[in-house]
């Protein structure tokens, strides 16, 4: 029941050996690629004014979430938050819809009803997080309770941040899981930092992980800036609960590269903090490992690099083609009609 | 067709549902082994096992967003609340996310809360709330108050097979005290359609749950005086019987609200509101509402008593009605 603290990813055979061929390898890559390029050309839309409201980035987590995503399963669920882009991204959501999602088009996921990274595609197994974090975690220890209830080898991965990890509801839903055994996996995303509340305010324990004890089930801490490491824990952890080994807490450790949203300058961060994580870049620390363990060529790379920005472009222009939505459908579809529920998931 | 408590139509609804569609289970705090804090669901484990009747941790939270989650999954979730009043806890997963995915995220929420709810046993203030008002100011959230057993049994039925949270507040009062005709048969009854408990011609009350009794009760006793008072229950507050509403007062003439809950944004404020709104023309005196003073629901008998509308009250409120 100890919290294990996860060794780093070595060789390309260890890799080979969690699960991912050469192919996946290079699409972590642009996964994570893709993430960065969304939420960096968002920031110039935002700052253009051509997004509403407030934008938040995941700089820095990167590889905690499409780590975390990679691992899941096609018929796994989850609740990502609004660091997790990469969730997102690597489950299959289009880029063009996550820029319409930022400005407010008609063929955003929410349709206009909601922003920034609050969105979702039930067919892809993601479901959108409210700003009440972490509100959504129990939420997935429900779905949980429904792969149990009806004996599916399925799996729910709920997150919470290390800031959100006070409140009632992380405690509530894990507590639940652990007693109950059920089929989850628990991420925390620790940035280091709530908005400007740094962790020692936040929490006493040493690791988040260590509260897993406490709830009857395993914890693991691993470096969130490593995304093989996330990848195989989180590998490890999903295929625990799938064979009904129940639930796996991972405290994956990050620090959040920019302020809490776009208008803050997270003055408050030390700056030789920056300096020390910036050197752990999720982003180039990958990069690196793939030109010498995975012989990631300079052609294999501009090919990746110059791949991901066509898309991004061609994803803004797509998006910025979407309509506004209707006045007029201010207040359609707050109940939900009976034919909704002739899903398949539903029958 | 047979005679059942309010209790046992509820209970005999939600086995009926069970028997019928494996997607719906139950969840909540002693409702397994112990049969619920009421016994709403006793023997229920024995029938359905262990992981259709769940037996939580202490945790509204738990219950809700974890009806949440399976809703969201494909199951069909009936979660009970010990008592009403403790929905408190659970809020946020009911108001921020259960009632908002839909109209958002497109993804419905298919989940039926049963509310163990009304005064009138000095419960005190933590076990005797009537919070359907502060609900029905949610959008994407659906109320329901049965005040008959037959009414009990059809709108837990429809409840469950609504595609929506739905928040079906069953009077704790009514549990044993009333008794009706149930038909043993499956049926549903729809929501948004009142019923005349009494027909009338004078004055009309609109009125639901528990304070059904105690309109019809004042209502036998204006008959004395030789006036004509109509009960409408309204059965459920949303979505409501808007026409019903307005036809009786096009007919009456003369109406009172009257419910359990507090007076000051209570439900029957929308109702007066809509009354002044659309059907003005119509009246021969203001609109009068009779509600719970705008304070807790007190333990004390008499402090009780002052505090839930009683007979005499509706009696004063409708003779004065009579002679506007």
């Amino acid at each position: 029941m100890a919290v294990r603290e996860a060794e780093p990813v070595g060789s390309l055979q260890e890799v080979k050996d969690a699960g991912l061929d050469r192919e996946d390898l290079f699409g972590i890559y642009r996964n994570m690629l893709v993430t960065r390029g969304i939420e960096e050309r968002g920031h110039i839309l935002y700052k253009q004014g051509k997004i509403p409201g407030s934008f938040y980035t995941g700089r820095g987590n990167e590889a905690g979430a499409v780590g975390v995503a990679t691992a899941m399963g096609p018929n796994d669920v989850g609740t990502p938050l609004q660091r997790d882009m990469g969730v997102h991204i690597t489950r299959g959501v289009e880029p063009w819809r996550v820029f319409a999602q930022y400005m407010g088009r008609a063929d955003g996921p929410t349709k206009g009803r909601d922003g920034n990274v609050h969105l979702g595609d039930a067919k892809l197994g993601l479901h959108a997080m409210v700003s009440h974090l972490p509100a959504m975690l129990p939420v997935a220890v429900g779905m949980a309770l429904a792969f149990r209830i009806r004996e599916e080898k399925r799996v729910a991965v709920g997150w919470c941040g290390e800031g959100a990890a006070a409140r009632g509801d992380a405690h509530e839903g894990m507590n639940f899981a652990g007693v109950r055994h059920l089929p989850i996996v628990f991420v925390i995303d620790n940035n280091q930092w709530a908005y400007s509340t740094p962790a020692y305010l936040g929490y006493a324990c040493e690791h988040l992980a260590d509260r897993a004890a406490g709830y009857g089930f395993d914890g693991v801490v691993v470096d969130g800036t490593d995304v093989l490491a996330v990848y195989r824990e989180t590998k490890r952890a999903i295929e625990k609960a799938r064979e009904g080994g129940g639930p796996t807490l991972i405290e994956s450790v990050t620090l959040r590269m920019e302020g809490h949203a776009v208008h803050d300058d997270a003055f408050y961060v030390p700056k030789e903090l920056f300096e020390e994580w910036a050197l752990r870049d999720p982003i180039e620390r990958y990069r690196s490992w793939l030109r010498e363990y995975a012989t990631m060529t300079d052609d294999e790379e501009d090919e990746l690099t110059s791949g991901v920005k066509r898309l991004l472009s061609d994803a803004i222009q797509r998006a910025e083609e979407s309509p506004l939505p209707g006045p007029e459908t201010v207040a359609d579809g707050v109940f939900a009609m009976p034919e909704e529920l002739e899903t398949p998931h539903h029958k | 067709m047979a005679e059942k408590t309010y209790l046992q139509a509820i209970s005999d609804g939600l086995r009926q549902e069970m028997r019928r569609d494996p997607r719906v289970f139950v969840l909540g705090e002693d409702v397994g082994v112990y049969g619920g804090a009421f016994k709403v669901t006793h023997g229920f484990q024995e029938e359905f096992g262990p992981w259709r009747v769940l037996d939580t941790p202490l945790s509204e939270t738990a219950i809700v967003a974890g009806a949440t989650g399976a809703a969201l999954m494909g199951m069909r979730p009936v979660a009970e609340m010990q008592f009403a009043d403790f929905v408190s806890c659970a809020w946020d997963h009911l108001v921020t996310i259960a009632a908002k995915q839909r109209w958002r995220a497109g993804t419905p929420v298919p989940i039926t809360l049963r509310l163990p709810s009304g005064g009138g046993f000095s419960g005190g203030p933590f076990h005797s709330q009537n919070p359907e008002s502060s609900f029905a100011h949610i959008p994407g959230l659906k109320i329901v108050c049965p005040a008959t057993p037959e009414d009990a049994k059809g709108l837990l039925a429809t409840a469950i097979e609504d595609p929506n949270p739905v928040l079906f507040f069953e009077h704790k009062h009514l549990y044993r005290r009333i008794k009706g005709e149930v038909p043993d048969d499956r049926y549903t009854t729809p929501f948004g359609e009142a019923r005349v408990h009494r027909a009338g011609g004078d004055v009309t009350v609109i009125t639901w749950g528990a304070m059904v009794y105690t309109a019809a009760e004042a209502a036998s006793r204006l008959a004395e005086d030789g006036v004509d008072v109509e009960v409408l229950d309204l059965r459920t507050l949303i979505p409501w019987d808007r026409e019903a509403v307005l036809e009786s007062t096009r007919r009456c003439s003369k109406v009172l609200v009257l419910h359990e809950d507090t007076r000051t944004g209570g439900f029957g404020a929308e109702i007066a509101a809509t009354i002044a709104e659309e059907a003005f023309e119509h009246l021969d005196a203001p609109v009068k509402r009779i509600a719970a003073p705008d304070a807790p629901v007190p333990f004390s008998p008499p402090l009780e008593q002052a505090y839930i509308p009683q007979v005499d009250d509706v009696v004063a409120g409708l003779r004065e009605l009579a002679a506007y």
